[in-house]
């Protein structure tokens, strides 16, 4: 028996669905809402009616178009929909309209953070099925909203080599697509799917079967499900059974349990006969379309995280958070631009804003929902700025206008923000609570101004927090060295 | 007044117009029509009287109220039951659809409606469009009106025979490989496919998707040009139509001259099969031709061979695909089998479907196989480029080609029905038109005499792709110059002892046969 353990390698490739941001389905004029009442968003052609024909959506290729351009790929100049054939209830055709040797795009691919490439092999454009519901009782009901909603299907090659690269491709795929407004890839609302392909050999031999690994359904899953599957495959390898060991097959990860288990081997895969969709003629797209949607592409992620960086002299940790949410990181551009402090918008929305996403007082859960402008955000950095308000108010007025969406200089005058400059009413306060603090006098006079501190609390509760705390302490200052 | 029998669609829709007759009366002549011969031919799978009769009505008092009418404003038709009218069944002659009521509208169904067209029913077919003879319809074959022992062809039985026994004088058929060419053929009528992707097939039940074109069947020429300048033209609903506006006559200094005209004649069109006798038809049909100052040319087409195989591997496989949607979940029939998934839709299946679906469904599945996709599929695309690359050559030197459309005139229902092969062979003639995609007008060229009775022969003039309306001039002068079209069946026998009180709307309410020519 060998002494040295193998160093086994894994090697994952994922196949990514993401629900395209249309205003209608694919082939019909349908929109699609999640959670609307079961067959509401229906009509002939996605309930798969005889004699419906599909017709293609032009808003869909275009953003399959720019997904394509964002990831690098090379759009085709023409592709095809061929039909995959295969029988369930929630396919109301027999058929489901894809893309099988001629999809829209092929290549590109994204560097990971760790500066990892990983490689697309291909997107296609294809409709989604319905929806199967078997938990209400013995019978199965068939849900068609969902049935002909634009996806496009992403191919990876088998670059990856742990569960936190797919989870990198995974964070950075969905941060392009919710950049570009091709997909909001909401994974609770199903609008992004993930299917894992893992296999392991040991280090220098030839690759070993592939297991594919659907229903894995949040990023947190994916990891679990690729650490699972290394982790099984390595331990029937090293079992020394052949019997044991992993063989092509399609499973299926269970949740609740972290693990995984067989769906369909290989000798049971559909033969989806495809052949191409004699119903929709052949798609050209011209280099003059592809330019324009080019034109169409905003700064990506990646791009903008290091300008926020080189530009705002943020750390890679506040880029990061800001960048990765679209809106998030417009609201900063804007914010800055108006106030022209780019740190001091990066604080107030790293510490002060994401943290009151979600509470209930605020009432917010993201920056979708923010009534809050960035000129409001902007105003209040001024304001703290020219000493009107201190950063305690200016945290009281955040939420205020988060949860309003008024405007910061009504809400300082509604709740009273604005700081106390009345020297005279300063002074008296600070002298009430001298009163009695000999104590502390005597130290501050012995040099340990820090005694101070014990009576900002007093004076800033006279104030009704109104006080310029630095004011305080400097009028109390004042007065215990006069000898008052 | 002629009677409703005798009037083609032009002809009622001018009288209706003018006011000599209503809308009203022409549909309860139509619904007389149906009435006195339907028992014997079994045309119609459902009928709207009531609907019809309504519709009547109002295009009546539309018409009084000042209203310009349409195209085919109070005019009869007759649908096929594989197009789709809201609310009204359309079973394509299946059990598995037994009951289908459409939620939408075809939209060439709509434009008949727009033009003020009266749709009376849904007409009996073969099972989903295939077959030659009506035997595949569940629900019973339909009968030539020539010689009710007959089949009248098909798969578009029995709009051809609603046409040719005078019931209406326009109905719609759909035609794959040939099923309104081959029954206007054996029914004495014309019957033209026209160009794929001239009229939308939204809303038409899909057979095979790549060939499927909605046709009409029509007594008279002007009758189908009037049909195309209706249903015709670009519609979004399907991405195959083609952006064409609707189907304009081609003009011409004179109708009734075809000369300059370059006919071409394939030799491959008179094989051996062919019929002495509907050789004999076509020759003097082609002889004609050329006294209307054609220029007969001998032409060929050399993979005319291949279509019918080529046909039954591309039909096939799109059709296995297609009816992959009556499972049982949404519509139309269910039948529970073992109480799985899987076993309902097998259930449903064998029980909906007839034998020669799920032949065709059996023989699709197996040539898109893995494994067999390139060698049956794969290989009939090919073959289908060369036949199409045939008529291309062919028309860079003739203007249209012609030939029998059908080897046989009618044949007796039974004859073929055991021998699927013999029943395939009867779209010899229609199939590489089909494939090829161009247009292919069945016109009346004459009669045969078989068993003491005339048999209708068809004779098929195809022209170039979206060479419609060249098609429709050459059959116009043939017109003008022959009266086999206007030749009726001899259906008095058929019809049963009338009901005076029957007729009393009426204005002469005597004798079912359509002119006195026969």
């Amino acid at each position: 028996m060998s002494t040295t353990a193998t160093k086994w390698v894994p090697v994952i490739g994922l196949e990514v669905h993401c629900q395209l941001d249309t205003h209608t389905k694919l082939f019909c004029g349908c929109a699609y809402r999640f959670g609307a009442p079961p067959n509401t968003l229906t009509c002939p052609r996605c309930t798969g009616q005889p004699g419906a024909l599909p017709v293609l959506n032009r808003e869909a290729l275009t953003l399959a178009v720019r997904t394509a351009l964002a990831l690098g790929a090379d759009v085709a100049p023409w592709s095809k929909f061929d039909r995959k054939n295969y029988f369930y209830c929630d396919l109301p055709k027999g058929y489901q309209i894809s893309q099988y040797d001629r999809p829209f795009c092929s290549g590109g691919g994204i560097t990971l953070p760790s500066g990892k490439r990983v490689r697309l092999t291909r997107i296609h454009l294809e409709e989604d099925a319905g929806k199967a519901v078997h938990d209400r009782g013995d019978t199965t009901l068939v849900d068609l909203n969902r049935s002909g909603v634009p996806l496009i299907e992403s191919v990876t090659e088998a670059d990856m080599t742990s569960s936190q690269e797919a989870h990198d491709y995974l964070t950075a795929l969905k941060e392009i697509l919710q950049y570009i407004g091709a997909s909001h890839c909401d994974m609770e609302k199903g609008e992004l799917r993930c299917d894992v392909n893992v296999s392991v050999h040991p280090e220098g031999e030839p690759w070993r079967a592939k297991v594919e690994v659907k229903n894995v359904n949040s990023f947190r899953f994916v990891q679990q499900a690729i650490d699972h599957e290394i982790a099984r495959q390595i331990e029937a390898y090293e079992s020394g059974d052949p019997s044991r060991y992993p063989v092509q097959e399609t499973r299926l990860f269970d949740s609740a349990k972290g693990v995984t288990r067989t769906m369909r081997s290989k000798e049971d895969a559909h033969d989806y006969r495809y052949f191409a969709e004699p119903d929709l003629p052949p798609v050209h797209v011209d280099a003059a379309f592809i330019e324009r949607q080019r034109s169409f592409l905003p700064e990506l992620p990646a791009a903008r995280r290091e300008r926020y960086q080189k530009a705002f002299g943020l750390s890679p940790y506040d880029a990061g958070v800001i960048v990765s949410h679209r809106a998030l990181a417009d609201f900063f551009e804007t914010s800055v631009r108006l106030s022209g402090k780019p740190k001091e918008c990066a604080n107030w929305i790293t510490n002060e804003i994401l943290r009151a996403f979600g509470e209930p007082d605020v009432g917010v859960a993201s920056v979708d929902e923010m009534a809050m402008k960035p000129n409001d955000l902007a105003e209040m950095i001024a304001l703290i700025e020219k000493g009107v308000l201190h950063n305690n108010a200016g945290r009281q007025l955040l939420r205020a206008m988060m949860k309003t969406g008024k405007r910061a200089k009504a809400l300082v005058e509604e709740l009273g923000l604005a700081q106390v400059q009345d020297a005279g009413a300063i002074e008296k306060w600070c002298r009430d609570a001298l009163v009695g603090k000999d104590a502390i006098v005597a130290d501050v006079k012995a040099g340990k101004t820090n005694a101070i501190n014990a009576l900002l609390g007093p004076v800033m509760k006279a104030s009704g927090g109104k006080a310029n705390p630095q004011v305080v302490r400097e009028t109390l200052l004042r007065i215990i060295e006069k000898g008052a | 007044m002629s009677r409703y029998e005798e009037l083609d669609a032009t002809a009622l829709r001018n009288a209706i117009q003018k006011g000599e007759r209503s809308a009203r009366q022409t549909i309860l002549e139509a619904f007389e029509r149906i009435d006195a011969l339907d028992p014997a031919l079994h045309v119609f799978l459902n009928t709207q009287r009531q609907a019809a009769l309504a519709r009547a009505g109002e295009l009546d008092q539309r018409l009084a109220a000042g209203e310009k009418p349409g195209a085919l404003f109070g005019v009869p038709v007759a649908l096929k039951a594989n197009m789709c009218l809201a609310g009204v069944e359309t079973n394509c002659g299946s059990r598995i659809l037994a009951g289908y009521r459409p939620p939408y509208t075809a939209t060439f169904v709509q434009r008949l409606l727009d033009a003020g067209a009266i749709v009376v029913g849904m007409t009996n077919m073969d099972e989903f469009a295939m077959g030659s003879s009506s035997e595949n319809s569940a629900f019973g074959p339909t009968r030539n009106p020539w010689d009710p022992s007959r089949s009248p062809g098909g798969s578009s039985s029995g709009s051809a025979v609603a046409v040719a026994a005078g019931m209406v004088p326009l109905a719609l058929g759909s035609d794959t490989g040939g099923s309104v060419r081959q029954p206007a053929a054996l029914c004495g009528i014309y019957g033209f496919k026209p160009t794929y992707g001239r009229v939308s097939r939204f809303g038409l039940i899909a057979f095979g998707s790549s060939l499927d074109q909605v046709s009409p069947f029509a007594r008279s020429t002007r009758d189908v040009e009037l049909a195309m300048s209706v249903i015709s033209g670009l519609d979004e609903n399907d991405a195959t139509c083609f952006p064409e506006p609707a189907l304009e006559p081609e003009a011409t200094p004179d109708a009734s001259s075809l000369a300059g005209l370059r006919v071409g004649v394939p030799k491959e069109y008179f094989p051996d099969v062919l019929a002495r006798d509907v050789r004999d038809r076509c020759e003097a049909a082609i002889q004609r031709l050329r006294d209307l100052g054609a220029q007969i040319v001998e032409t060929s087409l050399p993979h005319t061979q291949y279509a019918i195989p080529t046909y039954y591997v591309v039909a096939t496989a799109e059709a296995s695909s297609n009816l992959a949607r009556y499972d049982g979940v949404r519509y139309g029939l269910r039948a529970d089998g073992d109480g799985t998934l899987q076993g309902m839709f097998a259930a449903t299946r064998e029980k909906g479907f007839g034998p020669e679906v799920k032949r065709r469904i059996l023989l699709g599945t197996y040539v898109l196989s893995a494994g067999y996709y390139d060698a049956w599929y794969g290989r009939a695309l090919k073959v289908r480029a060369l036949l199409r690359r045939d008529f291309e050559q062919a028309f860079e030197k003739v203007d249209v080609i012609v030939g029998p459309t059908s080897p046989t005139a009618a044949f007796r229902l039974g004859e073929k029905a055991d021998d699927p092969v013999a029943m395939y062979l009867c779209d010899i003639l229609t199939t590489p038109v089909s494939l090829a995609g161009i247009p292919g007008l069945s016109v009346p060229v004459g009669f045969v005499e078989d068993g003491g009775r005339k048999l209708p022969v068809g004779m098929q003039i195809v022209g170039p792709w979206k060479g419609d309306a060249r098609v429709l001039r050459v059959a116009r002068a043939y017109e003008m110059a022959t009266e086999y079209a206007k030749a009726a069946p001899p259906m008095a026998a058929l019809v049963p002892p009338k009901n005076p009180a029957a007729t009393k709307t009426v204005s002469s309410g005597e004798g079912a046969s359509r002119g006195a020519r026969t």
